[in-house]
């Protein structure tokens, strides 16, 4: 990183960790649903942008996600924050092994295959032999967890920051695996998987394992998203909740880790500006900007963000 | 016995539907080996115009609310016309773009027509009325509309298949879609052809939007689960082969009915769509009637 990006990196950093001192316990709870989407995006940007497999279907895995939180809360007691762990690894496996039969489709027969679990996923949560756990139709109510060791701080204004540090965690490890060996490996099998083959990359240990990873981004979002709402229930998580995550990577920017920000910021905020015009208005505008990007900015915010420092930088140097 | 004579036929009935959308879907694939993930969408708000025209007419234009049959053929050429309209302007700037943009355009077509039908017509379940007298029905076995859907169904196939076998337009677009080069070199418009293989597709849709709603009723996220069954269908016998799409159809709509009243219940019915998807997509992707793609590296 240069000296600038890192500059940036802190300010970015001290105006999120001081954010819910200065806004209200329900904007404070509007980021804290940010970060979450956040997450939930970088997975779905390691598995889309980056390694080029369409998922028309994450809103599953935050599902699986939110629901291992709420069940293990519920009827086993077990704290929030131990829930999390076992929802990453319940939707990594359970990535690992959508991803097998996925290694045979392609681009839109995936895209198909995904699209179909997110359409049926609501009905099977509320399958009735599984109400016992998911509590069917009604879902689970859980309790809002309290800030421990007794620090002054308000149920929203530590929820947050927990969310905020896991979200660090998240970001740091994505970081890590994208810049290096594992994500040139991701990128050259999205641009050309014979090529990639013939470097000696191995592709379908690659996409399975790919798919694996960022479902259980998407599952540990989908469990904070659970702790932070106090509630799941089967009709949140339809066909639209994973359409709203493949808007925030177009959005925010493809293949680009501060695109799950802005994309989250998006999806976030858009539709509260959006409500008061009507009840359809969100989706209306959020079509809207999607084809908009797609044919004027296909790499995003963060890529015309990109490419605007880059002309001013030049700009600088030529003057 | 009586109970599944029942259900056989019902399902028959459902997936005379189903059919008629997987075709459209296959239409739509053969000519652009596109999905078209807003085919739902399309026939939803085509429904919806029928429903207007039914019950209020278009009060604008000073006409009355029309009788069935007419508002009908109305709303089977307005969706005609959207059809072309959608894919001279939204589809054809991204012809040749990577996949993942076309699915994107797609989903966007997908939340802007259910969100604008929702914003016009509200969120709120209505009523669609079944054109088909009483009479037709065969009493304990099947409903005069489940009959009358499956008259309509055949209608459509037969008109369809006459269209592509003996005119010559028809000729022209099965050309345009087989071999475009070849075609433009003829003199076949191939943009225009695909245009119209779209306004084909949404109108073919768009009656099957009509023969489901009294069915499903009519809300704007009436689709979701018939465009589910739809694709599996199209899966089924194969995407690029329109007479595996008709028969897909019946085999899922009788295969959903069947095993949703026996076996695994009500509850459960997408997740043979999802089971029939991956499962066919995995084992055999071409499907029973369709071309096996062998891909030279």
């Amino acid at each position: 990183m240069t000296r600038r990006e890192l500059i940036v990196l802190g300010v970015v950093l001290v105006a999120a960790v001081a954010l819910p001192f200065v806004v209200s316990n329900y904007r404070t709870f509007q980021f804290t649903l940010v970060l979450v989407y956040a997450i939930a995006l970088l997975g779905l940007n390691m598995l889309t942008g980056y390694n080029g497999q369409i998922s028309l279907g994450h809103g599953a895995f935050y599902a699986i996600g939110a629901y291992c939180t709420a069940v293990l809360m519920d009827k086993f007691g077990v704290p929030y924050w131990a829930t999390l762990p076992v929802a990453g690894a319940v939707c990594l496996l359970v990535g690992f092994l959508f991803g097998l039969p996925a290694l045979r489709l392609e681009g839109l027969y995936l895209a198909l295959a995904t699209f179909a679990l997110g359409v049926s996923l609501p009905q099977l949560l509320k399958y009735h032999h599984f109400e016992k756990w998911t509590g069917g139709v009604q879902g689970i109510v859980i309790p809002k967890p309290e800030a421990p060791f007794g620090l002054p701080l308000k149920p929203d204004q530590w929820l947050y920051l927990f969310t905020l540090a896991v979200a660090l965690a998240m970001f740091a490890l994505a970081w890590n695996l994208l810049r290096g060996r594992v994500g040139r490996a991701m990128v050259a099998i999205r641009d050309n998987p014979v090529a990639a083959e013939a470097m000696g990359v191995n592709n379908s240990i690659y996409k399975s394992l790919t798919f694996g990873v960022s479902a259980m981004y998407t599952g540990v979002a989908g469990g904070l998203s659970a702790i932070a709402v106090q509630f799941v229930a089967p009709d949140s998580f339809d066909i639209f909740l994973s359409i709203k995550f493949l808007i925030g990577i177009v959005i925010g920017g493809l293949a680009s880790i501060s695109g799950a920000i802005f994309g989250a910021l998006f999806i976030q905020f858009i539709p509260n500006v959006a409500d008061e015009i009507s009840k359809a208005a969100p989706w209306a505008i959020f079509g809207l900007f999607l084809i908009g990007f797609v044919y004027l900015m296909p790499m995003g915010i963060s890529g015309a963000l990109r490419m605007a420092v880059a002309r001013l930088t030049r700009k600088r140097q030529n003057s | 016995m009586d109970a599944f004579i029942h259900q056989v036929l019902a399902g028959l009935a459902t997936g005379g539907i189903y059919a008629s959308l997987a075709l459209a879907l296959v239409m739509i694939y053969q000519a652009t080996h596109l999905v078209n993930f807003a085919q739902g969408e399309m026939a939803m708000f085509a429904t919806y115009i029928a429903w207007a025209l039914i019950n209020i007419g278009i009060p604008q234009l000073g006409i009355p609310p029309l009788p069935y049959w007419q508002a009908f053929f109305v709303t089977v050429v307005s969706a005609f016309v959207l059809g072309v309209l959608i894919e001279r302007v939204v589809i054809r700037p991204v012809e040749n773009a990577p996949v993942l943009a076309v699915v994107v355009v797609f989903i966007a077509l997908l939340v802007i027509l259910n969100s604008v039908t929702g914003w016009m017509f509200t969120y709120t379940i209505k009523t669609f009325p079944s054109p088909f007298p009483s009479e037709i029905g065969f009493g304990r076995f099947m409903s005069p509309h489940e009959v009358g859907a499956i008259g309509v169904t055949m209608v459509v196939l037969v008109l369809l298949y006459l269209f592509f076998r003996f005119t010559p337009l028809g000729l022209a677009m099965r050309a345009a879609a087989q071999n475009p080069e070849s075609s433009r070199l003829v003199g076949i418009r191939v943009g225009w052809m695909l245009a119209l293989g779209w306004g084909l597709a949404a109108a073919i849709g768009g009656i099957a939007g009509m023969m489901v709603a009294p069915i499903v009723y009519l809300d704007p996220n009436m689709m979701g689960g018939v465009l589910l069954y739809a694709f599996a269908a199209a899966l089924v016998g194969g995407i690029d082969s329109p007479g595996g799409a008709v028969f897909g159809g019946f085999l899922v709509g009788v295969l959903e009915n069947v095993l949703g009243a026996f076996v695994i219940g009500n509850e459960l019915k997408l997740a043979v769509a999802l089971v029939l998807i991956i499962g066919v997509l995995t084992v055999r992707p071409s499907g029973i009637f369709g071309k096996v793609h062998v891909t030279r590296v």
